[in-house]
């Protein structure tokens, strides 16, 4: 038979199928020397695979744990060139177990699409596109308590620069409630209805928030090349709104939030984004964990098809065993609520059973045997 | 504005939906019940992109870190899990 059919054909994983095609093609090897290596790798595999009934939790919780003292406690650094500040070490780690909605320090990457992904001048175009531009940032903002006003002197250069056009700060700015409006040359003069002290202060603190360019959430921009191609790295996250730009890669861009790749690409990239993160995080460490662990959790993580946190409020909460939750976290409250309730605990965990001092149903502790007596 | 085929991102694996035949010769394969399958929600950005419905059960082929290549499956549900 032909040599690609019959590794095709055997139960291996695709990367050792092609290996073996790849050592394999080039040599002439005859049938019974291919079928001798084909059965001994199929046999160092096997040997290599986990055990049925392991306690593969337990190992990845020891895997991670252990490294996880050896990580930094407090630390902040910057991506790259140094711009974009970015959670690193434990917090964040424990930020992607725990789920949590809203990271620290949200960040993009977003890559521009082919025909703009050379071309620095729309890549800067973009990032002016993308950053929030607030009033503040355009414009010095003047409260005079004398007249009851406040003057909004614009900064024309920075105004060129973002591209930003004064009649669309005018209109942003007529939204605002009890505010007369006027424009005199490239200033703005604002004129409350009420003429209090604190109406006034607080009109110049809504004002300075204003949003009249660009996404509310994203804070900064950086645009950096990367090989050949210019890449945008924001502060702050805001896929959804990214996502329908032109020229950006849609088949790329991403973000550091875990919630948010869920809700815009769904779990399975929720499921990447986990593994990808943690293994990011880890290597930055200087530590290395096989994958494999961080895929369990992942796994886990995702498994009811929406992201829920490793801790009480998501899986180890969610286990069947009253005993098991009680030794994870606020015990009292876990056997108040299962005595309410009347819970029974089958004792088929590991933890249940170490409690109560039985053996564990693993290992060679799994094997219960039998005794038949009176037959031959 | 332009439309998001989420299917198409590079952090997205191919989604399919499977036929009743496919799902009876998964569940006999494993001896598991449909129910044992992981999940993933009707309002999944992925689900909508191949128009999945309640009970469908969808292939997922995973590029593997460890294998180049993983199936996966998720039953399709409508309400967070209990």
């Amino acid at each position: 038979m032909d040599l690609q059919e019959t590794i095709k054909a055997l139960k291996l994983p695709l990367n050792v199928k092609n290996d073996l095609f790849a050592e394999l093609s080039p040599l002439q090897l005859s049938d019974d020397e291919i079928d001798e290596i084909l059965e001994t790798t199929k046999k160092v595999y096997e040997r290599s695979r986990v055990e049925p009934c392991e306690a593969v939790g337990t190992i990845a919780a020891q895997s991670i744990g252990e490294p996880g003292t050896q990580m930094t406690m407090r630390t902040f650094h910057y991506a790259g060139v140094a711009d974009i500040n970015v959670t690193l070490g434990l917090p964040r780690l424990i930020e992607i177990v725990d789920a949590r909605k809203v990271p620290d320090t949200p960040m993009m990457t977003i890559y521009l699409d082919v025909e703009s992904a050379t071309d620095r001048d729309k890549a800067l175009q973009l990032a002016w596109e993308i950053e929030g531009t607030h009033v503040s940032d355009i414009a010095d903002i003047l409260a005079d308590t004398d007249e009851m006003q406040i003057y909004l002197e614009f900064d024309d250069r920075a105004l060129q620069q973002r591209k930003v056009d004064l009649d669309a700060v005018v209109t942003k700015l007529e939204t605002l409630q009890d505010v007369d409006v006027r424009v005199d040359g490239s200033n703005i003069v604002l004129i409350p209805s009420v003429k209090r002290y604190r109406a006034l202060l607080q009109i110049v603190e809504k004002a300075k928030a204003m949003v009249v360019k660009g996404i509310d959430d994203i804070k900064r921009v950086v645009v950096r090349k990367e090989r050949e191609e210019y890449v945008l790295y924001t502060e702050g996250s805001s896929l959804k709104k990214v996502m329908v730009l032109e020229h950006i890669d849609a088949t790329r861009t991403k973000t550091n939030n875990i919630n948010e790749m869920a809700e815009v690409f769904g779990i399975e990239a929720a499921r990447n984004s986990i593994i990808e993160e943690a293994m990011d995080t880890l290597r930055e460490q200087g530590l290395t964990v096989d994958v494999r662990h961080i895929m369990l959790v992942a796994d886990m993580m995702t498994l009811d098809g929406e992201v829920k946190q490793i801790g009480r409020h998501g899986i180890a909460g969610e286990k069947t065993s009253v005993l098991s939750r009680a030794a994870f976290e606020v015990t009292v409250n876990h056997l108040l609520d299962a005595a309410i309730r009347g819970e029974t605990d089958e004792l088929v965990g590991v933890t249940e059973n170490v409690i109560v001092g039985q053996p564990i149903l693993l290992g060679t502790g799994d094997v219960r045997l039998i005794a038949r007596t009176g037959r031959e | 504005m332009k439309n998001l085929n989420v299917l198409k991102h590079e952090m997205v694996p191919e989604h399919t939906i499977m036929s009743d035949e496919e799902v009876h010769e998964l569940l006999a394969r494993y001896g598991i019940e449909l129910k044992q399958l992981p999940k993933v929600l009707v309002t999944d950005p992925a689900c909508k992109e191949i128009s999945a419905r309640k009970d469908n059960v969808i292939k997922i082929k995973r590029r593997s870190l460890t294998a180049d290549e993983a199936i996966s499956y998720r039953l399709v549900i409508d309400t967070k899990m209990g």
